[in-house]
């Protein structure tokens, strides 16, 4: 039993989008976008070639809904991680402490 | 486990039997994706927290190098992707071939790695090793570049030894491929080392623009 066997040509038009998405988000670094946005599109660039690998390369387009949910698992938890943390982290300084004894030790972001 | 693809008892079907070893591995792999949470997490508390030193010192590592290496692993993970192929369609020397050829590869990857810290430690920018990122610089300066650099080894540390292991599973299964152990019917080894192959491609996927693009280019 061999599973779904996936044409080469997939597998072909999957790496050459993957070389050029490389090639896409090293030229954008060297465009000088605001604040956040190099950072987005970044990471934008960086998911869309995370998720070409997921669905061709590890044939996930091809599985089972069960292997789908393991495959999300993982990534859901590091949102939550993400998420929680960072609401931790970008809310210090918000509540203004009464008391110096009372100030959290790590210094908020300005 | 058996070695001949023959259904056993406890499955229904063979395509069961073959999505469960697939389904194992995916749960070990989102474990994985636990491990190196902790280090993007530390990364992105400590990027949110000293933007302008961590753009300074990313523009110290060698782009030209992280972005050859992004194209080495990519191009592994084509490689292994058709080892899984010919797998499947029972090219045993070419199952061979392809695994090599990853192997390779891989160990390209890895040698340039080598050559990047060693620049690093040539620059005095390896942290606990005589660290100093801008003479004369203020010492929160250079603590605070201490941080990225910490977080640099520390994440592609991390990754390198992934990628190390991953090289042993290869040999391991370039030496069972030789024997002509995989077929049509039984390649459940070759596509679950593919899997996590493709898993550590994909860890190194964000690790560059978040270590190698932060500064942009120079």
């Amino acid at each position: 039993m061999s599973g779904h066997i996936v044409p080469l040509k997939v597998y072909y038009t999957v790496f050459a989008l993957l070389i050029g998405l490389t090639g896409l988000t090293t030229w954008v670094a060297s465009v000088n976008l605001d604040a956040p946005w190099n950072t987005v599109v970044a990471l934008a660039i960086a998911v869309c070639k995370a998720t070409l690998v997921i669905l061709f390369f590890m044939h996930v387009k091809y599985s089972s809904n069960l292997t789908r949910i393991a495959v999300v698992a993982g990534f859901f938890w590091l949102a939550i991680l993400l998420t929680f943390t960072l609401s931790d982290i970008l809310t210090r300084g918000w509540i203004h402490e009464s008391s110096a004894w009372q100030t959290s030790s790590l210094e908020s972001p300005r | 486990m058996h070695r001949t693809g023959e259904l056993y008892g406890q499955y229904r079907t063979l395509e069961q039997q073959r999505e469960t070893a697939s389904l194992g591995m995916w749960i070990f792999l989102s474990t994985e994706v636990l491990f190196f949470a902790g280090l993007f997490m530390t990364y992105t508390l400590y990027r949110s927290t000293y933007p302008d030193i961590f753009a300074e010192a990313s523009k110290s590592i060698n782009l030209t190098l992280g972005a050859v290496n992004t194209v080495v692993l990519i191009s592994s993970s084509l490689t292994m992707a058709m080892g899984v192929w010919a797998a499947q369609v029972g090219k045993r020397k070419l199952i061979v071939l392809f695994l090599i050829a990853t192997l390779v590869l891989g160990s390209v990857f890895l040698g340039i790695k080598a050559v990047e810290y060693h620049e690093k430690f040539v620059e005095h920018h390896v942290p606990g090793l005589d660290f100093n990122f801008e003479p004369g610089a203020d010492t929160g300066t250079n603590a605070h570049a201490q941080l990225f650099f910490s977080l640099y080894f520390g994440m592609t540390g991390l990754h390198a030894l992934h990628m190390i292991i991953g090289a042993g599973l290869l040999i391991w299964l370039i030496k069972e491929a030789m024997r002509g152990r995989f077929s049509p019917t039984y390649n459940t080894p070759v596509e679950n080392v593919g899997l996590y192959w493709h898993f550590v491609d994909i860890v190194w996927i964000f690790l560059f623009p978040l270590l190698y693009l932060i500064g942009g280019i120079h």
